[in-house]
Order: C-alpha cells, then sequence, then structure tokens
C-alpha cells in the first residue's frame, strides 16, 4: 500500500517550471530516494510534498487522504516530517528544546496550564522531557541535551535534526541530504542509522541524496528528476544502467561513450 | 614600532575624539554638568565628561595596536589623546576670532574657560593638549593592568559616580531615618560627595568587587538546577520582592512617585517583551493597547463621558477585554509579515488609536485633546487608593501577577513555540506549530499586560490624554527591553530602572535626555548587545567566544548544493 501518492504535481515560479508533471508513489516500510543533478527540483518537490509550496497542478496524498493545500503545520499533523539540506536546528533553542519543539502537535497543555502548572501539566510535560530525552538517546545524543544545538559538532546536528523530525512520530519521514556535507566514515554511519530507523520504528523514508554510494546502498527505488521532469525510475541496478540518468549527470557524449563501454 | 597607517589611525581617532568634545560643548551638556559637582569642589560631572572621552579613546586606540608592549601603548594613547586635546583646543581660538554664538548659543566664555582650565586660549589650549596626552596614556596604560583589578577600578569609579550624582535624593532619603542618619552624614557635602567619603565608596567597593569577582563563574549555561540552588535563587526572589514592598517606607514620597512611573513601564516592558523578546515580533504600536486600556477605564468611570459610570475595579475586565481583543484584532492582518513590516504595520496601528484618541469624530466620546477627567481611583474596602506611596501597591501587585506569567509561559509548551517562531518561522510551521494561533496568542498576552498599564495609569492620573499615548512611550518600552536584555524578566526591570528612573533623578540633565538615550543605545549596541541583564542563551548567542565548545569538531569539508 502506498504511503504518499503524487500524481501530476507541476509547480512554477514565474516561468520556470521547477517541476512537471511529476508522479511517484512511496510505498509503506519503504526506503526511496530522490536524486538529479543540481536545480533538477527535488527540494522543491519536498516543499510541496510537507505543504510549504502549494503546486499549481496535480495532487498529493497521504494514505488516500488530499494534502495539497494544506498548510505545512497540518500537514506535519498528518504525519508527515522532514529535515533539511542545510541544517535549520532552532540554533539558540537546547537540544531538548528542539525535540520538544518537534513533539508540539503531540502536546495538549495550553496557556493557562502553562500559567498554572496544574498537575495534568506537569505530568504532561514530564512525560514529553522522558520522551524528549528517549529521543536523544535514540539518536545518539544522550548527555546532550541541555547544549545549545548550535554548539553541537555538524553530525550531531544532523542527527538531532532527525530527532526533531522522529518527535513529531511521522509516518513518512523525508530527509533532504543527510549526509551532506560529511566524511565518508560519517556518511557510513549515517547510512547504517537511516536503514535501522526504518526497522526499528516501521516509518516509511524519502530521501534526496547526492552521494551515490548512499543511494545505491539503501534504496529500494530511486526517482531521478532533472529539469523538473521524471525521467526515471527503478532499483538500484536499474538506474545505474539507464543511458537518460547517465546523461542527466554526466552529459551526452559520455553516456554513449559509457554505454559503447559497457556493450 | 609605530608605522605610518597606524599613526594615520591615531590621528583619526585622536580628530573624532576632539569633534565628539567640542559637540558636548556646543550642545551645552559640559557647561550644564560641570554645575553638578560629584566630589565637592573637585571633580564635577563636567569635568568627568570632558575627559572620559581621552581616556576611552586611549584605551580603545591601544586596544587595536598589534604590539602590546607598555612603550607602544602608551605613545598610542598619549598621542591620540594630544591629538584630540588640539583639536579641542581649537575651538576657544576660533569663538575668540569669530563669532560662532550665533548659530551656536552654548559657545559661551564659560564654556571656554572650562576648557582652558581658566588660563586663556593659548596657554590654557596648551595644558589641555597636556592633560588629555596623559590621560589617553593613562587609558591606554590601563589596557595593561590584569582584567580583574581593572574591572574593580571600573565598578569603584561607577559607583562613586552614581553616589555623588544621587546625593541631593539621598540625603533627603536618609533624613527620613533619624538617628542614623548621622551616620551616613559625613559621605555628603553641601553638593556632591566630601573627598572622605568619594575615598570611603572608592575603595570600599573596588575591594568588594575585587574579592567577589575572584570566585569562579559558572558559564552562562542553561542547565537544570540542584535543589540547593532552587532555594538559593527563591530566596534571592522573595527578598527582592520584600525589599520591593518595602522601598516607598524607605525612600519617601518624591522617590514613590517616580517607582510609580518606573513600575509601569516595567509593566509595558514585561508585555513587550513577550511579542519582541519571547515571539520576535517587532511591534512599534505597542502604546495603543496602553491607550486603549486608560481610555476604557476612562469612559467607563469619569462622570464626565455620562455614557455610564462604573467603579475603577468593574472596569478594569473590560480594558483588559478590549486591550486583547485589540491585539488580536492587530494580529490579523500583520500575520504574514515578518522583521521591517511587521514593525511598519504597527507604527501605523499605534498611531492610528492616538489620532482616534485625538480626533473631533471621537470627541463626544473621548474629549478630544482635553482628554478624559475625574477618571476613578481604585478602593480596597473604603479605603481610595489615591497618593503614590498607595497606587505603588497596586502597581506592584499588578507587576508581580504579570511577572508571574511571562516567567510561567517561558518555560512552557506555548514559550517553546515562541521561541521557536523566533529562531525560524517556516521551520516552527513545519514542525506544526500554528503560526497564526501562536502570535495572536503572543500579541494578546503582550496587550493585556499593556491595557493593565494603561488602566492603572489612567487612575493614577485620575485622567487621561493623547499626549500620553505618544509614539515615544513605545520607542521607551522598546528602548528599556534592548538595554535590560531580550527575552530577560529580570532585564525589563533593571532597564526600566536605568532609563525610566535615572532621568527622574537627574531632572536637571533632563534637556539632554534623548542625546543620552541614544548614546546609551549606541554604546549598548555596540559594547554589549545582550543587555545589561541577558537571557543565558542570549548571553551564548552574542558573545560566542567566552564559549569553549562553540567550534565544531568537524567543519564540513564538502560545500554544500544549492537547492536541488
Amino acid at each position: 500500500m502506498a504511503v504518499l501518492t503524487a500524481k501530476n504535481v507541476t509547480k512554477r515560479f514565474g516561468g520556470l517550471d521547477a517541476l512537471q508533471k511529476v508522479d511517484l508513489e512511496v510505498k509503506e516500510h519503504a526506503i526511496q530516494s530522490i536524486i538529479g543533478p543540481n536545480g533538477a527540483g527535488k527540494t522543491t518537490f519536498f516543499n510541496c510534498i510537507t505543504g510549504f509550496y502549494n503546486p499549481e497542478e496535480g495532487e498529493i496524498l497521504l494514505e488516500n487522504k488530499l494534502i495539497t493545500g494544506l498548510s505545512s503545520d497540518r500537514v506535519t499533523r498528518l504525519g508527515i516530517s522532514r529535515t533539511y539540506q542545510n541544517i535549520r536546528l532552532f540554533k539558540n533553542m537546547t537540544a531538548v528544546e528542539n525535540i520538544l519543539v518537534g513533539m508540539h502537535p503531540h502536546l495538549k497543555s495550553g496557556m493557562l496550564g502553562g500559567i498554572l502548572r496544574d498537575s495534568r501539566t506537569n505530568r504532561d510535560e514530564k512525560q514529553a522531557l522522558d520522551e524528549a530525552k528517549r529521543i536523544l538517546q535514540f539518536v545518539g545524543l544522550a548527555g546532550k541535551g541541555d547544549m545549545m544545538s548550535k554548539n553541537l559538532p555538524y553530525g550531531a546536528q544532523r542527527r538531532l535534526e532527525i530527532g526533531r523530525a522522529l518527535a513529531n512520530k511521522p509516518r513518512l519521514l523525508l530527509l533532504d541530504e543527510p549526509t551532506a556535507g560529511m566524511n565518508p566514515s560519517e556518511t557510513q554511519e549515517m547510512t547504517n542509522f537511516i536503514g535501522h530507523l526504518r526497522d526499528s520504528l516501521g516509518i516509511t523514508i524519502l530521501l534526496i541524496e547526492h552521494q551515490m554510494r548512499v543511494v545505491m546502498g539503501i534504496s529500494e527505488l530511486i526517482t531521478v528528476l532533472d529539469f523538473g521532469q521524471k525521467i526515471a525510475e527503478g532499483t538500484p541496478a536499474e538506474i545505474q544502467k539507464n543511458t537518460r540518468v547517465i546523461e542527466a549527470y554526466l552529459g551526452r557524449g559520455a553516456a554513449s561513450g559509457l554505454s559503447e563501454a559497457t556493450a | 614600532m609605530t608605522n605610518k597607517s597606524t599613526l594615520k589611525q591615531l590621528f583619526s581617532a585622536g580628530l573624532i575624539n576632539g569633534g565628539i568634545i567640542i559637540f558636548l560643548g556646543l550642545v551645552g551638556m559640559i557647561e550644564t554638568f560641570s554645575q553638578r559637582d560629584i566630589v565637592s569642589g573637585l571633580v564635577s560631572m563636567g569635568f568627568i565628561l570632558l575627559f572620559l572621552p581621552f581616556f576611552v579613546f586611549g584605551y580603545s586606540i591601544a586596544k587595536k595596536e598589534p604590539d602590546q608592549s607598555l612603550r607602544t601603548v602608551l605613545f598610542a594613547g598619549g598621542l591620540t589623546g594630544l591629538v584630540a586635546g588640539f583639536t579641542t583646543a581649537l575651538l576657544p581660538i576660533l569663538g575668540q576670532f569669530v563669532n560662532i554664538r550665533d548659530m551656536f548659543m552654548n559657545a559661551s566664555p564659560t564654556l571656554y574657560s572650562i576648557l582652558n582650565f581658566n588660563q586663556g586660549i593659548y596657554l590654557g589650549g596648551l595644558i589641555l593638549m597636556i592633560v588629555s596626552g596623559i590621560i589617553g596614556a593613562l587609558g591606554a596604560g590601563f589596557l595593561l593592568i590584569p582584567p580583574r583589578l581593572r574591572n574593580a577600578f571600573l565598578q569603584a569609579v561607577v559607583w562613586t559616580v552614581l553616589l555623588g550624582l544621587m546625593r541631593d535624593l539621598l540625603i533627603v532619603m536618609i533624613a527620613r531615618w533619624g538617628a542614623i542618619s548621622y551616620i551616613f552624614r559625613w559621605i555628603f557635602a553641601s553638593s556632591g560627595l566630601t573627598i572622605t567619603g568619594a575615598l570611603v565608596i572608592f575603595f570600599l567597593v573596588g575591594v568588594v568587587y575585587y574579592w567577589r569577582s575572584g570566585k569562579k563563574q559558572d558559564l552562562p549555561v542553561k542547565k537544570i538546577l540542584s535543589k540547593k540552588q532552587k532555594n538559593i535563587r527563591f530566596g534571592k526572589l522573595v527578598a527582592a520582592v520584600i525589599l520591593m514592598l518595602l522601598l516607598p517606607q524607605i525612600l519617601g514620597i518624591y522617590f514613590s512617585e517616580i517607582l510609580d512611573n518606573v513600575g509601569i513601564y516595567i509593566l509595558m516592558g514585561l508585555g513587550l517583551n513577550i511579542v519582541i523578546g519571547f515571539a520576535g515580533l517587532l511591534d512599534l504600536g505597542y502604546v495603543a493597547f496602553f491607550a486603549i486600556g486608560a481610555y476604557v477605564v476612562g469612559v467607563l468611570t469619569s462622570p464626565e463621558m455620562g455614557v455610564i459610570q462604573i467603579t475603577f475595579w468593574q472596569a478594569l475586565p473590560f480594558a483588559l477585554l478590549a486591550s486583547v481583543t485589540a491585539g488580536v484584532i492587530l494580529g490579523l492582518p500583520v500575520l504574514k509579515m515578518r522583521g521591517d513590516y511587521l514593525a511598519i504595520v504597527t507604527l501605523g496601528f499605534g498611531e492610528i488609536i492616538r489620532l482616534l484618541s485625538l480626533s473631533d469624530w471621537l470627541r463626544p466620546y473621548l474629549g478630544g485633546t482635553q482628554g478624559i477627567q475625574r477618571i476613578a481611583r481604585p478602593f480596597i474596602g473604603s479605603l481610595e487608593l489615591k497618593t503614590q506611596g498607595q497606587l505603588y501597591y497596586l502597581i506592584v501587585a499588578a507587576i508581580l501577577i504579570a511577572g508571574f506569567i511571562a516567567w510561567r509561559l517561558k518555560d512552557s509548551h506555548m514559550g517553546r513555540s515562541w521561541m521557536a517562531m523566533r529562531e525560524d518561522e517556516d521551520v516552527a510551521q513545519a514542525m506544526g506549530i500554528n503560526l497564526v494561533a501562536t502570535k495572536l496568542s503572543a500579541f494578546a498576552t503582550g496587550a493585556f499586560f499593556a491595557g493593565l498599564a494603561g488602566a492603572i495609569f489612567a487612575a493614577k492620573l485620575s485622567s487621561a490624554y493623547p499626549q500620553s499615548m505618544n509614539l515615544m512611550v513605545s520607542i521607551n518600552v522598546l528602548c528599556l527591553i534592548i538595554v535590560g536584555g531580550m527575552g530577560s524578566i529580570p532585564g525589563v526591570f533593571v532597564g526600566a530602572l536605568v532609563l525610566m528612573g535615572s532621568p527622574e533623578l537627574l531632572r536637571e540633565f533632563s534637556e539632554f535626555r534623548y542625546l543620552v538615550y541614544g548614546a546609551l543605545l549606541v554604546v549598548m549596541m555596540l559594547v554589549r548587545p545582550e543587555g545589561l541583564w541577558p537571557e543565558a542563551r542570549r548571553k551564548l548567542e552574542l558573545h560566542e567566544s567566552m564559549e569553549p565548545d562553540a567550534l565544531p569538531n568537524d567543519i564540513p569539508t564538502v560545500t554544500e548544493n544549492p537547492a536541488g
């Protein structure tokens, strides 16, 4: 069963078609990837899914529920959460506060509860704090909860951002280049972590990734975008052989040369 | 050795320094301030104003010197002071030959004789240059003193000057204490401090501060406090509240009036601090809610308006409701706006409310330029709160409630949402935060406090005028938050005391009030942007070098790709 279905999604910026009639289906418990050269529209597509952009045409469904046109907080409440290509933590809040903000949709205490601190609010807050600490532990940041998030090392910031997204208890997690700026060993660690995420939490993951090693190693299905259009879709093995994909990445000459060599 | 480019720097610093002193002289500050003694017959406020710039410039120019040896540092500071002194000395010489009083009415012979030490323009100019050179070099040499001693010295000087400035008020205050007052009498001369008094204060503060700064201070990290620390903090808070309750008894009637004004600004500051400090929404029309609170109480309680006439306590809920509603109504159209645009719209909103209160159209209801008179004062039982001392307790009660609410909200679910919104609005929304509700709640809470302040203000004056609802109120509240420390609750108290209390204490300087304000804000932004009593996290934000962990241990080597 598909967790996410995108049909015919088109997004225009002035005269530029950032996305043209993109179709995508993400299966339950899958790890799927979107790849493509710079400017292919990958992040734009994420922004359309999360409601940050409203696509001009097409529709996006989360488990058969139409989510196009909803604001991003509504989409999040329905079970999609994301991370960002350039880390966007709440820099001047502590790690644990970042997670607590991520848990926002599940906290019910209102303003009055916050002022009066009745027993229910206190209990909820205590539970939330315990849960936040568990999440920190899960992403490998146990004991770092009181650190300003901007003072964390780069890799830890990436993990914290994932932790914040997980705090939303999403059904679908969107990761935008989770290994950007990482060295090979950190990349390997992150790749393993993404697999572990899916297996232990039973969620579905859609990621944008540039490092082929990560993409090929982890994804069950890969979608390739180029100039806003879907040019290929398939398993890692299929994508590796696809001449249009090679063309898009390396240029026409390279593609023909390569296909001759493999032939 | 000093090379050519640094020489140029020294000269330009000296010129700027001289220019500043000439400016201060021509606006009349030096002359006015020289009538105010700090140490009787020895040091006047004008004296400090004249020589402080030499010292500061000497210090800061020496700080920039790459070579920190005693000789280069002293040379740099001394030369800067010399140039500054020379520039300053040119003013009396110019005044001798050209009549500049037509344009600058403060360029008086008195000013010249202050600048020349009464020694005529040439000899006096020479003395000024020598003195300024020495002071500049002293300022530079100050850099080489160990920081702990330096800070103790600074504190000692600041306290001595403050106490000297407040002499007249302190005398009135201690006179109330009866027999105990004689213990303190010898500190104060007929104007300013006695020399012995100044020396005692100076050394006392210096030694105490030096001793205290020796204790290791914690890094300002947000920490979960232990039980004992919590108890200590609670104890301090209780002590502060008790002090607040006793203040009018200790200080007397004149102070009560000042305290009332400061208190009303604290109340507004607590509200605006939620809007700007917590939620990051720059609201420049904050006075609007204050005005609404004041006018609603006025209309409902004054017999002049003839609509209805109820008591203050009955009118108060309506005033608060009206302010909160206005907060929400203002919030709705500006939901999509950020930063500068939000500031401009709110600024307009504040003006609209003021103009409405002035308008002929609403004159039958709001009294136009005349405002509303005979507003009812609050009663407690059969006691009418009408003296400053009595109203003070009403204000303190309101502050305690507002402070408690602000403090609780800060660490609550809502507080975190506000903070997240301040940090990054888009991401906050993507985390499931409903921006509409979150923004409106910030505006509404801020408006609630301002409405409360306005209602009390109206009752205190027993009148409400459009003139007291002007833009400067908004600006003052904003300034006190900035000076105190954005997002910091104790900062609001400190900021209000400094900005609203000090001009009241130094009445004769009031014509320079906004000049001093402006200078203070500029200096604050340059030297201590986090405010006088900053929120812990804000301190980290603006002084990152203090934090040893600030550097990430693995900086990304690959530059990230632009949006895919």
